[in-house]
C-alpha cells in the first residue's frame, strides 16, 4: 500500500463484511508529540478472542476463496515498521476497533495520502451504511458525518451523483483548509 | 464555499428528478474488485474515475459497485461488466485513463473494449 488512506480503504471494507452500519474514522495528528493515529471503529459483528489474537496472521482468514488475509498484516506492519504500532479491540456481537499508531516524522511513515477518495469511494459504494470521519491536525479538526447528512437529505440517498459531487467538494476543502492551504471565508 | 445550503438545494433540485430515476434490476453493472489486492493495485482511483465518468455522462441505467477478491490478484485491479442478457466482460490491470473509453465505447455504444479485456492480455 503506497498510502494510509487505501489502508484505511482496506480496513473498512472489513467492517462493511462483518455487517457494521456505522464505521467511524479518525485521524489524528499530532506534531508536537510526533504522532500519528489511525483508528477504524465499527459496530459490526465483531471477533472471538480467538481470532483478535490471529488476525495479525496472514494466513489466517475467514474466507474461503483463498487462504491468505493480508490487510490487517500490511497495516500493522507498516505502523510496527515506523516506529508505531497496531492495536485490535473487538467484543463479539458488538464491533471491532482497529487503532494504528505512527511516529508522525519517521522517515518509513508512509504518507496519508488522498484520504478523501477514500472516504469518498466508501460512501459513494455503500449509500446505506453511515460514516463518521475526522480529521485531527495538532488541536484543529474538522467532522464529516453521514448522520449529519442525512438530516438535510431525508430520503434521498448520498450517493446521488450531484450529493456525491457535493461531498467530494466539501472534503476537498475541509482537507485545505486542515493543512492551511486554504482559509476559510468569513462570510460563509 | 461549499455550504449545506447548497447541500438543501441540490436535494430539492434531486428530489424532482427522483421519480424517473430507471428500475435498477434491467441496468447494466460496473463490478470493481475492491479486496486487499484490488486497492493496492490500484483500484480506488478506478472506482472514482467510473462513477464520475457514469455521472457525468448521466447514465440512469448503470450502477457501479464493488466486490471482494476473485481470485486473480495478479491482474488486478479487475472490473466486471455486466449487461443483462450478455456475457460478462471482465476488464483487467485497469487504470482510471482506460475509463473514459470502457464508458464510451462499451457502456454507452455496447462495443466492449477487447484490447484491455483479461483474455487480450493473456494472449
Amino acid at each position: 500500500m503506497r498510502e494510509l488512506s487505501l489502508n484505511i480503504l482496506d480496513i473498512a471494507q472489513n467492517s462493511i463484511s462483518a455487517g457494521a452500519t456505522l464505521i467511524e474514522i479518525t485521524v489524528d495528528e499530532n506534531t508536537q508529540a510526533d504522532r500519528l493515529t489511525v483508528c477504524i471503529a465499527d459496530n459490526g459483528r465483531g471477533m472471538t478472542p480467538e481470532q483478535v489474537r490471529t488476525v495479525t496472521d496472514p494466513f489466517y482468514t475467514t474466507r474461503t476463496t483463498r487462504r491468505v488475509g493480508m490487510g490487517i498484516p500490511l497495516l500493522c506492519m507498516a505502523a510496527e515498521q515506523s516506529g508505531g504500532s497496531l492495536d485490535i479491540k473487538s467484543r463479539f456481537g458488538q464491533g471491532t476497533t482497529v487503532t494504528a499508531t505512527f511516529v508522525h516524522s519517521h522517515i518509513d511513515r508512509p504518507p496519508l495520502g488522498d484520504i478523501k477518495a477514500t472516504v469518498t469511494a466508501l460512501i459513494r459504494m455503500n449509500p446505506q451504511l453511515d460514516f463518521c470521519f475526522i480529521h485531527t491536525f495538532d488541536g484543529r479538526s474538522f467532522t464529516f458525518d453521514t448522520r449529519q447528512l442525512r438530516v438535510i437529505l431525508g430520503d434521498l440517498p448520498p450517493d446521488t451523483p450531484e450529493v456525491a459531487e457535493w461531498i467530494g467538494g466539501y472534503l476537498d476543502e475541509q482537507e485545505k483548509i486542515l493543512s492551511g492551504v486554504l482559509i476559510p471565508d468569513e462570510n460563509d | 464555499m461549499k455550504t449545506l445550503a447548497e447541500l438543501q438545494a441540490i436535494r430539492d433540485k434531486a428530489r424532482e428528478k427522483m421519480t424517473i430515476r430507471e428500475d435498477n434490476s434491467e441496468a447494466t453493472r460496473v463490478i470493481v474488485g475492491m479486496a486487499t489486492c484490488g486497492i493496492a493495485a490500484g483500484a480506488r482511483p478506478v472506482l472514482n474515475a467510473f462513477v464520475d465518468e457514469v455521472s457525468k455522462r448521466k447514465l440512469g441505467n448503470v450502477v457501479v459497485t464493488q466486490t471482494g477478491c476473485i481470485g486473480m490478484c495478479q491482474f488486478e485491479p479487475i472490473v466486471e461488466v455486466l449487461e443483462p442478457g450478455k456475457e460478462k466482460v471482465t476488464y483487467a490491470k485497469m487504470t482510471p485513463e482506460k475509463v473514459a473509453r470502457i464508458v464510451v465505447d462499451h457502456l454507452v455504444n455496447g462495443n466492449p473494449v477487447m484490447e484491455y479485456t483479461i483474455g487480450s492480455l493473456l494472449k
